[in-house]
């Protein structure tokens, strides 16, 4: 990798196609560490298409996506399950295991991945229920959990393993604005407490003023603006502006 | 036709890494329990069912039969014979198809669309070992004892029905049934059962862990699996039962 050692994730020329249709083309770009970068792009442009690049669960036909120093298009088992443990990965609708409870769905990766003991599991269960306010409802099925507690049940299990790299999928679509508000403030305390690098997809403006140190913006599979909110409101892209500017 | 082959070879390569993974640490034996008791003990009623319906019809049909020939002492052993070589295993593997198939690809075709697997795999869970192992070994564990159930609970329907229509008694159905029965026709059978099982969790795991059509495709996977899974046994039974005469020559009656 070149100039990227100091990078968290870098796209190196990266394309993603689903059939006869271009995702990425070409795309290369940094997120240095410890920073916030929020991914705006209207429908279809392939914003979560990235965050699924960057944590493997797709392939690029084409570049290399670099996770701290590891190339992780040619990883495989072992090596790609430890690049992972780096990534904490909330999904749009959290994916929480549905036949578990919330309490399981946190212990899980624990005590697969990890030597901890029960006890010392049930602690790092409760500490990171109790910072997303979840404390109480750990006995739970994910089924009895309204739309904003099940956001925030997907953020403590990303949170679970201690990730270097958060990657958040629309984190407050469909919430109200107050629960979404608190969504964006846990993200924000986790990079600020643990220097955590995030990366946002979200088509909430306000959210991504709040959040984000630098944006990204994805148009028709091609990065079109790049830089700190103020920037991009004066970028060249008509597109990044009236996103950036639409409910602004 | 390229397609039922090209769907015939990952089936075959899906089902393959199944039983290679089985042996591959960890041995997810929580999961393995799970299902044991979900695929074995949640089909019992319905196999129970089906067996003493079917014993006692076979006999009410049988019985007249042979009483024309002057056999009807023959009719436990016909039943027994009948039931431990081919309706048993048949049948049980066709119930736990639609039963326990559907559910399986409908399982993890809505896990798939939820993105649950992924979560998986984000946590660097392998969602494979986790997820469609057990479900492959409880299938492969729990058809020969759901086939035994469905064996003896044939039988008993097969006695009830003999006992309305000419009094026999308990003792005496039993020794006619098993008189000339021999350990050479009782595994074979269930040991093909074992393959059907590892047919059915293969098969519908298959179909519900790679389907990539969203909520539409978890009644698709449902369905396919029920199919195919069907299809396979009927198209294993016949291949199993010549290797079966082939290696077990004394089993063939």
């Amino acid at each position: 990798m070149t100039n990227g050692h100091r990078a968290a994730v870098a796209f190196d020329r990266v394309s993603k196609s689903f059939g006869s249709k271009h995702v990425l083309r070409d795309v290369s770009w940094k997120v240095p560490e410890g920073e916030a970068v929020c991914i705006l792009g209207r429908s279809g442009t392939g914003k979560s298409v990235t965050l699924k690049l960057i944590i493997a669960l797709l392939k690029p036909e084409q570049g290399s996506i670099w996770v701290d120093q590891d190339d992780v298009t040619h990883l495989e088992g072992s090596r790609l399950s430890a690049v992972r443990r780096k990534i904490g990965y909330l999904f749009q609708d959290a994916a929480l295991f549905d036949s578990l409870t919330l309490y399981e769905n946190l212990a899980l990766p624990m005590m697969r991945l990890t030597q901890k003991s029960r006890g010392e599991v049930d602690y790092v269960v409760d500490r990171v229920l109790g910072q997303v306010g979840l404390a109480c409802d750990k006995e739970k099925m994910p089924s009895e959990l309204s739309g904003g507690m099940r956001k925030r049940a997907g953020l403590a299990r990303a949170l679970m393993l201690e990730p270097k790299i958060l990657l958040a999928d629309e984190p407050s679509s469909g919430l109200d604005p107050i629960t979404a508000c608190e969504i964006d403030h846990l993200l924000l305390q986790q990079k600020a407490e643990h220097n955590t690098t995030l990366m946002v997809v979200t088509h909430d403006v306000h959210g991504a003023r709040r959040v984000a140190d630098r944006l990204v913006v994805l148009d028709h599979g091609k990065l079109v603006a790049e830089g700190t909110v103020a920037e991009v409101e004066q970028s060249e892209n008509e597109v990044a502006r009236k996103l950036i500017g639409s409910n602004a | 036709m390229t397609n039922v082959f090209e769907i015939a070879g990952k089936v075959s390569l899906f089902g393959f890494r199944a039983a290679i993974d089985s042996f591959r640490r960890p041995f997810e034996g929580e999961q393995i329990v799970q299902q044991l008791g979900e695929i074995g003990s949640r089909s019992l009623p319905l196999v129970i069912a089906s067996g003493l319906a079917l014993g006692a019809v076979m006999t009410f049909h049988t019985h007249s039969t042979l009483v024309m020939f002057g056999a009807s002492a023959i009719s436990p052993a016909v039943q027994a014979l009948a039931f431990f070589l081919e309706i048993g295993p048949l049948v049980t593997g066709l119930l736990v198809a639609g039963r326990v198939g559907s559910g399986i690809g409908a399982v993890l075709a809505d896990m798939r669309a939820t993105e649950q697997i992924d979560g998986m795999e984000s946590l660097s869970i392998d969602s494979f070992k986790f997820l469609v192992v057990p479900r492959v070994i409880a299938c492969t564990l729990t058809l020969p004892v759901l086939t035994l159930f469905m064996d003896f609970s044939g039988l008993a329907g097969g006695f009830l029905s003999e006992f309305a229509t000419s009094r026999l008694s308990l003792q005496l159905y039993i020794f006619r049934a098993f008189s000339n029965f021999q350990w050479a026709n009782f595994w074979p059978p269930i040991l093909k059962t074992c393959v059907f099982g590892f047919a059915i969790g293969a098969i519908s795991s298959f179909f519900g862990y790679t389907t990539n059509e969203g909520a539409q495709g978890v009644g698709k996977a449902a369905t396919t699996s029920v199919v195919v899974s069907s299809l396979m046994i009927i198209l294993l039974d016949v291949i199993l039962i010549k290797l079966i005469f082939f290696m077990f020559p004394e089993s063939a009656l």
